[in-house]
C-alpha cells in the first residue's frame, strides 16, 4: 500500500521532469496574483479615496461610478469574470494570457480591497485630517502621510485575507488557458492517468505559499504597530 | 492681523456664527469664553477655515482667505493651531510629529528640522521623550508637544480650541504654563478656554461669546469686576 503510494507520488514528480513542470505553474501563479494583488492595492486606494473624498462635494457621480464598479465585481462571479473579460476585451490572437489574468484579477481584487481600505479610512478620528491641514498639508499629502498609514495598519488582518483568497483563486485562471499550478497538476495527471497526487502536490504548493504570505503579513503586522502601547 | 467681516456660519438650518466683526491685531492675546453651543470654537476654526464660513470675510495679514483664489494651506503654515484632543499622528514618533510639516513644505531640510524639533523640545524638557510615540505619553505631555508642532512652523499666530479640556486637572498647569511663556514672548494668541485664572492672567482682552455673537468684551479686569451684559453677569456669576 504505502509502496503504491510512494510509486504514484514519484511518477507524478519525476519521470520526464514533470517537477519543472510544478514549477513554471507554480512561477505562473506567483506572477499573476503578485501583480494582480498590486493593481488591486492600486485600485482600492483610488477608489477608496475617491469615495471618501467625492462623498463631501460637488463630485458626487464619482462615487456612483465607484459603487458601480463595487457592485458588479461583486455581484458576479470570478471566473464567469475572467471569461469575459478574456473573450470580449483581449479578442486578439496574440493576447498574453499571462496578463490578462493578472489584469483580472487585480480588477476584481480592487473592489473588494477599496470597501476594506474605505473602513480603514473611516476607522480614522476626523481630528487626524483636521491636524494635518491645520499644518497647511493639503488633502492628499494628509491622506497619504497621516490618513492611510493608519488605516492601513487597522485593516491589515482584512487585508491579508484578501490577499489569501486571491492567491488561491487564480486557481481558475485555468479557463483562459494559463498554464498556472493547478492546470499544471491537472496536466500531469493526464498523462500519469493518476489524478490525484499531482493535485495533492499543488494543494501543498498552495498551503505553502498561504503560509509564507501569512508569515510576512504578521512582520508586517508588527513593524507597522510601533505607535501602540506597548 | 486677523480681521472678521460679518462672518457667519451656519450647519444645516442652525445658525452657528451670527455675523461677527471683529480685529486681532498682532501681539494680542485674545481669550474667547461662553457657555457650551455659543460657537467659540466655531469661531475659532473658521479663522483658519477649518470650518468654512456660510458668509463673511476673513482677512489674516491683508489677505482674504476666505477667497477661493487664495491657498489656504500657504496661510495655514503661519496659523499655529491646538486641538482639545491634542491630533499628534499616532503612528509617528514625538520628533517625526514636529518635523514633518516643515520638511514636506520645504521650509527645512530634515536635518535643520530636527536639530529645531530638539531645540523646542528642551524647552518643554521633553528631549528624551524624542523617539518615543504618542501613546507612550501622558495628556499634557502630548498636548505640549502638540503645541511645539504647531510652533515648528514658526507661526505668526496660535489658535487654541480648548487645550485644557481633555486633560487630567494636575496636568492642566504645564500647559497653561507654557502658554503663558508663549504669550510672554509676544505671540499672538487665540484661545478659547474654560480656564479663566488663565484667561485673567495672560489675556489682553477677553471676548464673551453667546448665541453666535460677541456680546461682550472687555481687558481682563473690567471683564471680571465690571461686566455689564446680563447674559456675561449670569454666566460669570455661574462659574466664579
Amino acid at each position: 500500500m504505502l509502496e503504491r503510494l510512494r510509486e504514484s507520488f514519484y511518477n507524478a514528480l519525476i519521470p520526464d521532469q514533470r517537477y519543472l513542470a510544478y514549477l513554471d505553474g507554480l512561477k505562473v501563479t506567483l506572477l499573476i496574483s503578485f501583480f494582480a494583488i498590486l493593481l488591486g492595492i492600486f485600485i482600492g486606494i483610488l477608489v477608496a479615496v475617491v469615495k471618501v473624498t467625492a462623498m463631501n462635494s460637488k463630485m458626487r457621480w464619482l462615487v456612483a461610478v465607484c459603487n458601480v464598479y463595487i457592485n458588479i465585481i461583486r455581484g458576479t462571479p470570478l471566473m464567469v469574470q475572467l471569461l469575459i473579460i478574456y473573450n470580449l476585451i483581449f479578442t486578439s490572437r496574440s493576447t498574453n494570457e499571462l496578463l490578462v489574468g493578472a489584469v483580472c484579477f487585480g480588477i476584481n481584487s480592487g473592489a473588494y480591497v477599496a470597501e476594506i481600505i474605505r473602513a480603514g479610512i473611516e476607522s480614522i478620528d476626523r481630528g487626524q485630517m483636521e491636524a494635518g491641514r491645520s499644518l497647511g498639508l493639503n488633502y492628499l499629502q494628509t491622506m497619504r502621510l497621516i490618513i492611510l498609514p493608519q488605516a492601513i495598519r487597522n485593516i491589515l488582518p482584512a487585508l491579508g485575507n484578501e490577499f489569501i483568497v486571491l492567491i488561491k483563486e487564480t486557481s481558475v485562471a485555468g479557463v483562459i488557458a494559463v498554464t498556472d499550478l493547478t492546470k499544471a497538476a491537472q496536466y500531469v495527471g493526464s498523462r500519469t492517468w493518476d489524478i490525484l497526487p499531482p493535485l495533492v502536490i499543488a494543494a501543498a504548493c498552495y498551503l505553502v505559499l498561504v503560509m509564507g504570505l501569512s508569515k510576512v503579513l504578521s512582520i508586517f503586522e508588527r513593524r507597522l504597530s510601533k505607535g501602540d502601547r506597548h | 492681523m486677523i480681521v472678521t467681516k460679518n462672518l457667519k456660519k451656519a450647519f444645516g438650518s442652525h445658525m452657528v456664527l451670527n455675523g461677527i466683526d471683529e480685529t486681532i491685531n498682532k501681539g494680542e492675546k485674545v481669550v474667547v469664553i461662553g457657555p457650551s453651543g455659543s460657537g467659540k470654537s466655531t469661531f475659532l476654526r473658521c479663522l483658519n477655515l477649518l470650518e468654512v464660513p456660510t458668509d463673511g470675510e476673513i482677512w489674516f495679514e491683508g489677505v482674504n482667505i476666505t477667497d477661493k483664489k487664495s491657498d489656504i494651506n500657504k496661510i495655514r503654515c503661519k496659523m499655529g493651531m491646538v486641538f482639545q484632543q491634542f491630533n499628534l499622528f499616532p503612528h509617528l514618533s514625538v520628533l517625526e510629529n514636529i518635523t514633518l510639516a516643515p520638511v514636506q513644505h520645504g521650509m527645512m531640510t530634515k536635518e535643520q528640522a530636527e536639530s529645531k524639533a530638539y531645540e523646542l523640545l528642551q524647552r518643554i524638557g521633553l528631549t528624551e521623550k524624542a523617539n518615543a510615540y504618542p501613546n507612550q505619553l501622558s495628556g499634557g505631555q502630548k498636548q505640549r508637544i502638540a503645541i511645539v508642532r504647531a510652533l515648528a512652523m514658526n507661526p505668526d499666530v496660535m489658535l487654541f480650541d480648548e487645550p485644557t479640556s481633555a486633560l487630567d486637572p494636575e496636568m492642566v498647569g504645564e500647559v497653561l504654563d507654557l502658554m503663558a511663556q508663549l504669550a510672554d514672548e509676544g505671540m499672538t494668541m487665540v484661545v478659547v478656554t474654560h480656564e479663566m485664572r488663565f484667561a485673567k492672567k495672560v489675556a489682553t482682552r477677553i471676548l464673551f461669546m453667546d448665541e453666535g455673537m460677541i456680546v461682550e468684551q472687555n481687558t481682563p479686569d473690567k471683564f471680571f469686576d465690571h461686566p455689564t451684559h446680563p447674559r456675561l453677569q449670569e454666566f460669570l456669576s455661574k462659574i466664579l
